[in-house]
């Protein structure tokens, strides 16, 4: 009950700033219109929606992570995070309640993504609603990421840490905007070994209804994800005790 | 059993004492003072108290609650409001009371009735709806002192509760505090001589993180020969560094 009354804090504290609205959902259905735009004009199979939406709904959750890290770091910077530390709250509680509320963020986020994609000729399926729901735990790696970089970096530093360099690396290596098989080497095998690439696919598997391939994109994205959890929970644990 | 009691309470950053040995004793319902300059380790001393950094030796007792051995039971009794103003801008007044209410695990009923009492104790009922970060700083630390009543605790911190304000907005300040004395333990920090000497009832002078005196206002002037809290803070503090 603790953890709730702060993750209503957070959700309402993320979603009242104009600026993250506009870049959760406005950003990724900008992309999505303009590639799909691209596509009417010049016949590219990269940019056919089915393939586009998946990688855009993931970019999307990139931004998750920002605002979960900026969250974090503007209340350590703050004394907000301070007085909250008086206060008879758990570590646990800290944890859930930054975590919790960012899922349906991901949620809602994903869907608006969808929506827009049926209106640009993605064929309305049952297979949409597993696709939006299978965000859910690909999320907990982005939330995961958020929470880690909120507790290490300042508000300044995870803007560009979390905004440039991480939507940037992770947009580049999820195989959206172009297929790493054009680039090959190092830059494929990096890709591959990174969670953003198997996110995507996963997402286009449900999409297409292949259902043998999803097993190993889910179980090398979440193994990313416990991964992430650990390591944020042990940082985020870390500051705290520091304060 | 006083409401604090400190037993060579240190803490040191490497090899820095920002507070060197504290031994200090604050009575129920006392307002006491951490006067000093800055840097002298009040917010440390509070820090510590409040159970937000471990002491690197010493103890202190909250209400014969240990800080190093019992510090989940010392933030059950503890209310903090620290030096910058901390509230969530972008959450309305209300919102603010109610999240205090629910990280202190009230219930629906006991959270619609402390946020009742106070708005009402904090004249909070014209602003209530709007978002905190909006507020001007009086207000905003008007409503940080509220949502630290808010568990109705025992023992107080105010650390610089009217650092940059102006003297209206101070004023209000002050006779809010006022209000609370004898109700709850309060230990105040301030480089504000004016305000230790309108407000307190004992004054703890601390320098280069030591307890220098502690005394009222009156005391303390006796004590120096100087007629001035100012003169005898100054003659103190001069005489420490000597």
């Amino acid at each position: 009950m603790k953890a709730m009354a702060f993750g209503v804090r957070n959700a309402k504290e993320i979603l009242r700033d104009p600026l993250t609205v506009a870049f959760s959902l406005g950003f990724p259905v900008a992309i999505l219109l303009l590639l799909s735009a691209i596509r009417a004009n010049v016949p590219f199979d990269r940019f056919a929606i089915e393939r586009l939406a998946p990688g855009i709904a993931i970019f999307g959750l990139s931004f998750l992570t920002l605002f979960c890290a900026t969250l974090i770091a503007r209340d350590r910077e703050s004394a907000l995070l301070q007085r909250l530390y008086t206060a008879p709250l758990a570590g646990t509680d800290f944890i859930f309640g930054y975590a919790l509320p960012m899922v349906p963020i991901a949620l809602g986020q994903s869907a608006v993504c969808y929506v827009v994609a049926i209106a640009l000729g993605l064929e309305p399926s049952a297979r949409l609603l597993a696709a939006i729901a299978m965000i859910a735990p690909v999320s907990l790696f982005f939330i995961a990421m958020g929470l880690l970089c909120g507790s290490v970096f300042s508000v300044k530093q995870v803007g560009g840490i979390c905004g440039a360099l991480l939507t940037n690396v992770g947009a580049w290596l999820s195989g959206t905007w172009f297929d790493p098989d054009l680039v090959g080497g190092a830059f494929k095998k990096i890709a591959e070994l990174l969670p953003f690439i198997h996110a995507v696919e996963l997402e286009r598997a449900i999409l297409r209804g292949d259902i043998r391939t999803i097993p190993g994109h889910l179980l090398w994205v979440m193994g990313y994800g416990f991964a992430a959890v650990l390591l944020a929970v042990g940082l985020f644990l870390r500051q705290k005790n520091r304060q | 059993m006083p409401a604090i009691r400190t037993e060579k309470l240190t803490k040191k950053y490497g090899d820095q004492t920002a507070v060197d040995a504290l031994d200090l004793c604050v009575e129920r319902g006392e307002l006491f003072s951490l006067l000093g300059v800055n840097g002298a380790g009040k917010t440390t001393a509070i820090k510590m108290l409040c159970c937000l950094t471990k002491p690197s030796s010493g103890d202190a007792f909250l209400n014969g609650r240990s800080i190093v051995s019992a510090s989940a039971l010392v933030k059950e009794i503890i209310g903090v409001s620290p030096q910058e103003t901390a509230v969530a801008p972008n959450l309305t007044v209300l919102e603010n009371l109610e999240l205090m209410c629910g990280v202190h695990g009230f219930s629906g009923k006991k959270r619609r009735r402390k946020t009742e009492e106070l708005s009402e104790q904090f004249s909070l009922h014209s602003v209530r709806n709007k978002r905190a970060g909006k507020l001007s700083g009086g207000w905003q630390r008007r409503l940080s002192i509220a949502m630290a009543l808010i568990s109705e605790p025992e023992i107080l911190f105010l650390d610089e509760p009217t650092l940059g304000l102006d003297i209206l907005a101070r004023s209000d300040l002050w006779e809010t505090v006022r209000s609370l004395k004898g109700r709850v333990t309060i230990v105040l920090t301030t480089h504000y001589l004016e305000e230790a000497e309108a407000l307190s009832d004992r004054i703890g002078i601390l320098c280069g993180g030591r307890l220098l005196l502690a005394g009222t206002a009156e005391e303390i002037r006796k004590a120096t020969g100087e007629e001035r809290l100012e003169d005898a803070f100054i003659s103190i503090v001069k005489g420490a560094g000597k």
